[in-house]
């Protein structure tokens, strides 16, 4: 693939650019047990204080893209073979996902992954880990997370296990917040959540993005609702990115309305057969 | 009566020294959910090492902090060399991996003091409380109470660590899920070398117990098996469960034996707390104060 060998040749992004670029994500490859390549390729960008997000089918590579961020993958003996990735101007693809949180970078993942025997509280604390403040302030930032979640107020000192799916995403997301990020990488909020749900926790997503100035990347299937709160979108398939753009352009898309919004009388197909669709990569831009 | 509560006494105490091997399996097991089968091994290598600074005429006091320091050492080493590499593996995986410890453990600790069985003399005696036989009639060993203080004060101060602190939630929650703890940020590492620590440091106040009880020798090591029905009982992943299950195990071997062993021809204490355990799986598996398995439906 020419593209890639250009991608690696052309020089790192300008200073310009930089400026609002919170996270930038360089033609990475991704390969799982030394075997399997998962990842052939995807650069993505976001802007400080945007909500970005990741579509795509099952398998295109939108959590491995997520994890090799947060370097989620070592534990999973994936690795990240080619490309690199950057926050805030700083190469981050060799840091622990220790460092990564220090520096502001919470994966939330996805299924929520609570800790099922803490309580609600005891969750929220342990996101808290890499930050060593006071007493004091950990309260305070337990009243914020409470602030935009009050349900997680009233089921505080239940165990999280027993807890409602809603619930537990948003203790997930709570226990994100309380690292203090600039950044969230939010893997697949919606899976098994009532519609009613998805619509509540998307609106907090929302106002943490414009309250707290969190940005967001946002790992979705759910393309319809994801669109309608990002402000630009990326498109993956098998592992690759083909296409791009702002959220609303990507939701009045004609192929993205048939293919991720069943909005086509035609057959299933894949972005591959399209030929008058040009695939974007963004390192010949 | 008097008899009665004598043996339930002794068999109380005794139970807490089963709970202080426990308490290891314990620690280990709420951190990484691996049943840590060297955990004998360890017991073993604390006493013999103790042991044998102590015949080298080093003072006490030092002798125990160069003891802890080995502990600590050998906790980050297998922190380092055995469970690192093995990180999301299965549990069995990491269970095995543990059996083989326990056999280096032995071997190197063997090695390096040797296999005679040796005395430990803690300065506590092993009489009677003079103020309790006066005053009951009742023999109430006065090492037992010691131990017994002891052990109070170890499993107090490490279920406060493990509710209270930072590094005690963290602990629970790696316990509960490896990956979601990495992705908050815990460093598994850390947390797996500090248990790793905290467990050889119960194994030697364990090993010390029990070596100045039963002599320190290769035995020690089956004190894993001891304290298998305990951790059944108590349930695997509570520190007061422990306690609880250690207590209950000791007072019913002792009462066992002495109101059931005479009907069956005596010699009942050494499997008497498996049937217990085997009774206490099919009513409760998850144990006294284990944690119940959540599932959704």
């Amino acid at each position: 693939m020419s593209a890639a060998a250009t991608a690696t040749a052309s020089p790192p992004t300008t200073d310009a650019a930089t400026a609002t670029k919170v996270l930038s994500v360089n033609n990475i490859e991704v390969i799982y047990d030394h075997v399997i390549l998962v990842l052939k390729g995807v650069s993505l960008e976001v802007a400080e204080g945007r909500i970005v997000a990741l579509l795509g089918a099952n398998g295109a590579g939108k959590s491995t893209t997520l994890k090799s961020i947060s370097n989620l993958l070592s534990a999973e003996r994936g690795e990240v073979t080619k490309g690199t990735i950057e926050f805030r101007g700083k190469r981050v693809d060799r840091l622990t996902t220790n460092e990564l949180v220090r520096m502001g970078v919470c994966q939330v993942m996805e299924g929520r992954h609570c800790f099922q025997h803490l309580t609600v509280e005891e969750n929220l604390l342990t996101g808290a880990y890499t930050r060593k403040i006071s007493r004091g302030d950990l309260a305070e930032a337990l009243e914020r997370v409470y602030h935009y979640f009050p349900r997680l107020k009233q089921r505080r000192s239940s165990q999280s296990g027993y807890t409602s799916g809603g619930e537990q995403q948003m203790t997930a997301i709570g226990r994100a917040l309380m690292a203090k990020p600039s950044m969230i990488l939010l893997d697949e909020p919606s899976m098994g959540l009532a519609p009613q749900i998805v619509e509540e926790i998307f609106e907090i997503v929302r106002d943490l993005n414009t309250k707290e100035r969190v940005s967001f990347l946002l790992a979705e299937q759910n393309t319809m609702v994801a669109l309608r709160y990002a402000n630009y979108g990326y498109i993956l398939e098998n592992g690759r990115v083909v296409m791009d753009g702002d959220a609303k352009g990507l939701a009045s898309n004609e192929d993205v309305k048939e293919f991720y919004l069943g909005l086509s009388t035609a057959g299933r197909k894949s972005f591959r057969d399209v030929k008058h669709y040009r695939r974007r990569k963004r390192w010949l831009a | 009566m008097s008899f009665f509560f004598e043996v339930l006494i002794g068999g109380l105490l005794s139970g807490v020294m089963y709970s202080l091997v426990a308490l290891g399996f314990v620690l280990i097991y709420k951190a990484s959910g691996v049943f840590n089968f060297a955990q004998g091994a360890m017991v073993f290598l604390a006493a013999l090492t103790f042991v044998g600074l102590r015949e080298m005429g080093i003072d006490f006091w030092i002798a125990f902090v160069i003891t802890l320091g080995v502990m600590v050492v050998l906790g980050l080493l297998t922190e380092r060399i055995v469970l690192r590499p093995l990180v999301n593996q299965p549990q069995i995986t990491l269970f095995m991996a543990t059996i083989g410890l326990t056999f280096v453990i032995e071997g190197v600790a063997q090695l390096v003091w040797d296999s005679q069985p040796h005395n430990l003399d803690l300065g506590i005696q092993d009489v009677p409380l003079p103020w309790i036989s006066d005053s009951t009639g009742m023999n109430i060993s006065t090492f037992d109470i010691t131990a017994a203080g002891i052990a109070a004060v170890l499993v107090t101060s490490l279920a406060l660590f493990f509710s209270r602190t930072r590094i005690g939630r963290a602990l629970r929650a790696v316990a509960d899920d490896h990956q979601a703890a990495l992705a908050v940020g815990i460093p598994l590492q850390h947390i797996w070398g500090i248990v790793w620590a905290v467990a050889g440091f119960v194994a030697l106040v364990a090993g010390m117990l029990w070596g100045a009880r039963n002599g320190v020798q290769f035995s020690l090591t089956f004190l894993a098996l001891k304290a298998l029905p305990v951790l059944i009982l108590g349930g695997f992943e509570s520190v007061p469960g422990a306690i609880v299950g250690g207590l209950i195990i000791g007072a019913a071997e002792k009462l066992a034996e002495v109101y059931i062993g005479p009907m069956v021809g005596g010699g009942i204490e050494g499997w008497f707390p498996y049937v217990l355990a085997l009774l206490f799986l099919l009513v409760r598996p998850e144990g006294l104060f284990g944690e119940k398995h959540i599932d959704r439906v």
